[in-house]
């Protein structure tokens, strides 16, 4: 053992190679992003990592390693894992051979996601065994830990994380390289009762599933990661709680005396016996939790099954807010309001008007000029523009506004064509990222193809996964091996579905990118124009740019047109950050007055 | 007992490096640390925080309100709207330059330095307020001002790290080439004081 300072997704990887895991697999989201890279990194020899094209695949070669006997790590955020759904839910019915362990990172708040979606409710769902660590030193243990459970029941098992669990660094005792255990997958064995889902098989295995779900519930019980904390302040009331919760409750108990605290671990199946052991002599309890009630509404259940006479409060009773992230100073609150013992707070008087800080695209960002050629080309048309999941969704902020809709992965393909399909005289757009093009949207694609869809695919091919920290993805060719595997066309992919029109343009020569925009808008049918020029936070930009002030007459058009954060305009004339500024040349092609040139 | 320490700023000025350099410090040192960072979405131009809790007897980074011994502001109006935060007797280390978001240039508001380093003036006993453009001036760049603020916290007595061991921490993480970029920065700070 010795102590390392990692983050709560590098201890998860880090957990899984002590483990010997074999394969490792996903697609980036945050915040899980870093559990693959870490996982790549510090790779073992014989041990493979791959980014996946979208989750549904993670979990499918995830799941086929797993029938070979290997230990298997798959990665997602909670979003993806709708994605990967299909694969999961019939996963759990014909079982695994090899420890496969899903590694699920929520968002409460949301901070960078579409849903506040709860993966331990999915865990009953799906009937998938769960581990819900509360600090980095415990992700890392129970990593090993659902591994050993995962091979013993033969069961895919969740370890589900969130932000503040996974973005966590702390101080965590390791083990040793010579630690680790190593393990030899057996190899696939034929046996198509066993690996062939049938409908008989299917009901054979359900019964099962409960059955080895209730006997886990005992097992999970007994387990001390289940504890009960007594209390030292006689009082009748108890705190319920997990995950990142239980730190920020464990920091009011001190502040409010020791009331008797109930930490669950395994959100599911749920420890009944633990949770009586909790109940008993209580008259009610605050449960503290982050998204869905999963514990208040486990406790409710127990109380009827048990007959015990406790009040559970929490969501449900509207004793605490139902939405958003919990954090030590909401806990403190919930959980002195319960207790009868409100905390007073001093408020900073006469705060002075701060100013908003949306998320905005970067300076030289390549999806600012790939916008501004769109509105420039259908200024003054009917026109929607659909947006989609990544940097791009930024494209919805003031002053380009060229984001009218944005669902999930994939969706904006789909959602063009059904606005069309009812406005057929809307010209519909829908913009989706490179990896994003890969992930999900060649479906939807091809659903415009074969339903002779009317409308335009702009992809915008920044050559990376931008907003999860730049990960490579198939149309880049690069492999989270090192070697560099095969790079696919877009273009060709486009081609091959069909499309007539596919044109390539850099988005920076601005008159080429209106002209594309305006020559596929005109035509009928499907077409695509991919708007290529990489991020640039894997490019070298050329310089920052200048104004000079002599001939800069300080109209704003640079700022009102594009909203770049490194124009601004102080004293009535533009000035231009040369710290951020990459040198993209956008804002000289807007300028009227010809007063922003290249590097001074 | 532990200490308090958050970091806040605009996506893209060097608060996690800054914080990962407090925080292993700390653990060079033998002090247990827990962290959290902003990750995601809010780097691109967006308010970023970083909670750092130093010491024993922490059950989660993140530092409550009222709760931290020192603030350490990359940005005036960041570090003002983190203040519910700092203790009575905390210190805050703030760059005086503001970063004027997208939105302040087609909607003026009329956001300034003065007043928000005013503000901190008012409620801060302890405040060191960085001359941001003059650093930049002696220094030749902006993307060092993590470092000269770390420079400023530990010359304000308001990191339990020493320059020594900061020094240390940056050589092994900052690439050779800007290792003496980084000691000037550095050393910058820590004069900060007596500008």
């Amino acid at each position: 053992m010795h102590r390392e300072f990692l983050m709560g997704n590098e201890a998860i990887a880090l957990g899984a190679i002590a483990s010997g895991v074999d394969l490792v697999c996903g697609y980036p989201g945050t915040p899980s992003t870093e559990v693959l890279e870490t996982a790549a990194k510090y790779r073992p020899e014989g041990t493979y990592v791959e980014w996946s094209v979208n989750e549904k695949t993670a979990m499918e070669v995830a799941a086929g390693a797993a029938y070979a006997g290997a230990r298997v790590l798959v990665t997602m955020k909670q979003m993806g894992l709708n994605v990967a759904s299909d694969p999961l839910m019939c996963v759990e019915y014909i079982g695994v051979k090899g420890g496969m362990v899903v590694l699920v990172a929520d968002d409460p708040g949301p901070i960078s996601s579409q849903t506040e979606q709860d993966t331990r409710t999915y865990a009953g769902f799906s009937k998938v065994p769960c581990y819900d660590p509360s600090t980095v030193q415990e992700a890392y243990e129970m990593v090993q830990e659902a591994f050993l459970l995962s091979e013993r029941y033969g069961t895919p098992v969740f370890l589900r994380s969130t932000t503040r669990v996974s973005h966590c660094y702390a101080s965590v005792d390791v083990k040793d390289a010579g630690e680790y255990l190593e393990h030899a997958a057996e190899g696939f064995v034929k046996d198509s009762g066993r690996w062939v889902i049938f409908p008989r098989l299917a009901n054979a295995n359900h019964k099962k599933i409960v059955e080895r779900n209730s006997a886990l519930s005992d097992v999970f019980s007994d387990d001390p990661i289940n504890k009960v904390y007594p209390e030292e302040n006689g009082s009748r009331k108890g705190v319920a709680t997990g995950g990142v919760s239980f730190g920020y409750a464990m920091e009011a108990r001190e502040r409010l005396g020791r009331m008797r605290l109930f930490k669950v671990s395994t959100p599911y199946p749920f420890p009944e016996k633990k949770a009586v052991e909790f109940l008993r002599g209580l008259d009610e309890v605050l449960c503290v939790e982050e998204l869905d009630p999963v514990i208040e509404q486990a406790l409710v259940y127990v109380c009827g099954k048990f007959g015990l006479n406790v009040r559970i409060r929490g969501k449900l009773t509207g004793d605490v807010r139902t939405a958003g992230e919990n954090t030590v100073d909401s806990v403190l609150e919930d959980i002195s309001a319960f207790m009868g013992e409100p905390v007073s707070r001093k408020a900073v008087s006469g705060q002075p008007e701060l100013p908003v800080r949306p998320p905005v695209l970067c300076a030289g960002c390549p999806h600012r000029a790939s916008f501004y050629a769109v509105k420039t080309a259908m200024k003054g048309k009917k026109a929607v523009f659909c947006g989609d999941i990544g940097c791009y969704t930024l494209g919805n902020a003031m002053p380009l506004d060229m984001v009218d809709t944005c669902l999930c992965m994939g969706a904006g393909l789909g959602i063009a064509q059904g606005i069309n399909r009812i406005e057929p005289d809307t010209s519909c757009f829908a913009f989706v990222g490179d990896s994003t093009f890969f992930a999900s949207a060649i479906p939807g694609v091809v659903n415009a193809v074969y339903n002779k869809a009317d409308m335009t695919l702009i992809v915008l091919d920044n050559s990376t996964t931008a907003m999860t920290g730049h990960q490579p993805h198939p149309g880049t060719g690069i492999t989270m091996m090192g070697g560099s595997g095969t790079a696919v066309s877009i273009e060709s992919v486009l081609r091959g579905i069909g499309l007539g029109f596919v044109e390539t343009v850099d988005p920076f020569e601005l008159d080429a990118a209106v002209g594309a925009v305006r020559c596929a808008s005109a035509l009928p049918g499907v077409k695509a124009i991919v708007f290529r020029s990489p991020c640039i936070a894997v490019s070298k930009g050329r310089g920052p740019a200048s104004v000079s002030p002599e001939k800069c007459v300080g109209c704003s058009r640079c700022i009102k047109e594009l909203g770049c954060p490194a124009i601004s305009m102080p004293d009535g004339k533009a000035v231009i950050d040369t710290a951020q500024c990459t040198g993209c040349g956008l804002c000289s092609r807007v300028c009227p007055a010809g007063a922003i040139g290249g590097e001074e | 007992m532990s200490t308090g320490i958050i970091l806040c700023g605009v996506g893209g000025q060097g608060t996690v490096l800054a914080s990962k350099l407090i925080s292993a410090s700390a653990m060079e040192s033998g002090i247990p640390v827990m962290s959290a960072e902003t990750i995601g979405m809010a780097q691109r131009g967006g308010s970023v925080t970083s909670h750092i809790r130093i010491g024993e007897g922490v059950y989660s980074p993140m530092v409550p309100l009222g709760g931290a011994d020192t603030i350490i502001g990359f940005e005036p109006g960041e570090a003002v709207r983190m203040l519910p935060y700092l203790k009575e007797d905390g210190a805050a280390v703030v760059s005086s330059r503001v970063v004027i978001p997208v939105t302040e240039a087609l909607v003026r508001s009329g956001y300034s330095s003065e007043v928000m380093i005013g503000h901190l003036r008012e409620h801060v006993g302890r405040l060191t307020v960085v001359d941001t453009d003059a650093a930049v001036r002696e220094i030749g760049t902006a993307k060092v001002l993590n470092i000269i603020l770390l420079g400023a916290s530990i010359a304000a007595g308001a990191l339990p790290v020493t320059a020594d061991m900061l020094m240390e921490m940056i050589e092994r993480r900052v690439p050779k080439k800007y290792a003496e970029l980084n000691r000037r920065a550095l050393e910058y700070g820590l004069d900060c004081a007596h500008k």
